[in-house]
């Protein structure tokens, strides 16, 4: 018998590993997800509620922080301040889109004009787009645009990156199959090369998405009287930390759940990724 | 030169730079007319020039010297009355199988309605039916091939070039799929017989396939031989076991062993 024990185990190992497959499954693996945020929430409100380690003032129970984003959303605080930095978000990122994406084809498409381009771009890219802020402030005084131009910035380099990227990766045979079809060039560009270009697009636009979110907070922190960046920053001063901490988390649940709808438009628009993508 | 040639090639060379900067001769100095309606296979080895000889006459290369005349007019460019098939396919993975069908017809600005009735009958032809909006990743390497066939078909181009079609594919399908390419091209033919100028490195499949097959050899390209096949169509898979056949192809193999081994 002892012999053949090891050969068992052996051969059930398997078999658990299906099992444990099966429980990853699509039915429950949403539990994954909202174990350790729930069990976070438990152990914020023992060290504050239950046992007060940090001072009131410091940490607020996630109690007080629920009544806080209740109030604030009743009183039209909390919606207004969300509204005024996705209201930037969009102009930004659209004129980012509109600059980015023909910018980017043409650089990816004419070597000349890439060269022409490049060294000014590559010498602006590294530059942090909070570094703007005082000049933003001193040419577009504290507001809007300010902040549309800062988070524009940041937008812009990650959509005409991943726009010339995409350009790259154009296949030389789709453009002779178009071609001896009778494409004429103007087609040639809306239909094969935009299309072949449309996915990196698409990675550059939720890039752009997540970085402007976060150059748009931290100019609002400088440069703004309304929006989420600027609500945190002056509840810090006045020492409401727990509105402080309902204005992060809904930083960071819009960050969420903009770049789950950009990844939702992307598989409704761009069917035929599914194909390519990686796991 | 034939004065009814389709397609009349003279002293085409195509020279380009290799690595260690040496000129190599890819094509050196082709001569070839093709008749209107025929078969023709170029065969040979990888590196003959036999693709390079398709991408001129496609108009997707030009070459170094010499002249190519298509109804007796000077080639510039490509155009859809030359369609080409592509060893890899080359399908728009962005389009489903009715958009990369319809490709060709939209881009010569066909209306809609005459591009879906193009569609549902290229479809048809090639067996593809019930398949019109799959995409391309959907479905297997032989109809894939089918498809990048349609595709062709449905400028209703007189001439066919084909580079490999049936290369990626394995033993089984290539076969099943010579059959069918036949089959097409003559249904596709009815009206009037598509020039095909199909390359390949398959001794059989160029016989099962062609009217005339010419053999190319390398360093540089040229054309070593010619062939005529003399089996009538339509052609049944069985000549494949046919006598004749294998002595064409003993013929054939033995020109291109007699090359290689120079």
């Amino acid at each position: 018998m002892t012999p053949e024990a090891p050969s068992a185990t052996a051969m059930r190992q398997p078999v658990a590993e299906e099992v444990g497959v099966r429980r990853t499954g699509r039915s429950t693996s949403w539990l994954y997800y909202v174990v350790l945020p729930v069990l976070f929430v438990v152990v914020w409100y023992l060290v504050t509620d239950v046992v007060a380690v940090f001072p009131p003032a410091l940490l607020p129970s996630p109690v007080r922080v629920a009544n806080a984003f209740v109030s604030s959303t009743a009183s039209g605080e909390l919606p207004g301040n969300i509204g005024a930095s996705l209201q930037r978000i969009l102009y930004a990122d659209l004129t980012a889109l509109a600059l980015g994406v023909p910018l980017g084809l043409a650089m990816g498409l004419y070597q000349r004009i890439e060269k022409l381009l490049d060294g000014l771009l590559s010498l602006f890219r590294p530059i942090p787009p909070l570094a703007w802020v005082p000049l933003a402030i001193l040419w577009f005084g504290i507001g809007t645009v300010s902040i549309v131009f800062i988070t524009f910035l940041s937008a812009f380099f990650a959509i005409l990156v991943s726009t010339i990227a995409g350009v790259r990766s154009l296949d030389k045979l789709h453009v002779r199959a178009a071609l001896s079809l009778g494409a004429s060039r103007r087609r040639l560009m809306t239909h094969v090369v935009l299309p072949t270009t449309l996915p990196s697009i698409f990675t550059g636009l939720r890039i752009a998405i997540g970085v402007s979110w976060m150059s748009i907070v931290g100019a609002e922190l400088i440069a703004a009287s309304s929006g989420l960046g600027y609500m945190i920053n002056y509840y810090q001063q006045v020492l409401r930390t727990d509105l402080v901490i309902v204005g992060m988390i809904t930083i960071g649940v819009i960050g969420l759940v903009m770049d789950l709808s950009s990844r939702w438009i992307e598989r409704r628009l761009l069917p035929w990724r599914q194909g390519m993508r990686l796991p | 030169m034939t004065v009814n040639a389709k397609i009349a090639i003279s002293g085409v060379t195509k020279r380009f730079e290799g690595a260690g900067g040496e000129t190599v001769n890819a094509l050196d100095r082709v001569d070839l007319d093709i008749a209107d309606g025929e078969f023709l296979s170029i065969l040979g080895p990888s590196g003959c020039g036999k693709s390079s000889l398709l991408n001129i006459i496609a108009g997707f290369e030009e070459s170094s010297s010499g002249r190519i005349e298509v109804d007796g007019e000077a080639i510039a460019g490509p155009a859809p009355n030359r369609g080409v098939v592509f060893q890899e396919y080359a399908l728009f993975p962005w389009l489903t199988v009715a958009g990369n069908i319809g490709f060709g017809p939209a881009s010569r600005g066909f209306r809609q309605s005459e591009i879906d009735g193009l569609v549902v009958h290229y479809a048809n032809l090639v067996g593809l039916q019930g398949f019109e909006r799959r995409y391309p990743h959907e479905l297997s390497g032989g109809m894939r091939q089918r498809c990048a066939l349609a595709r062709c078909m449905a400028n209703d181009p007189d001439i066919m070039l084909m580079d490999e079609p049936l290369a990626a594919l394995d033993a089984l399908t290539r076969v099943a799929l010579q059959d069918e390419l036949l089959r097409i091209w003559s249904e596709a033919s009815r009206e009037r017989m598509k020039t095909v100028v199909y390359v390949t490195h398959s001794i059989d499949e160029a016989i099962f396939l062609s009217d005339r097959i010419v053999v190319m050899t390398p360093r540089p390209g040229r054309i070593r031989g010619e062939f005529t096949v003399p089996f009538a169509r339509p052609r049944q898979a069985e000549i494949r076991v046919h006598d004749d056949f294998h002595g064409l192809s003993d013929e054939i193999w033995l020109m291109l062993q007699a090359e290689m081994g120079r």
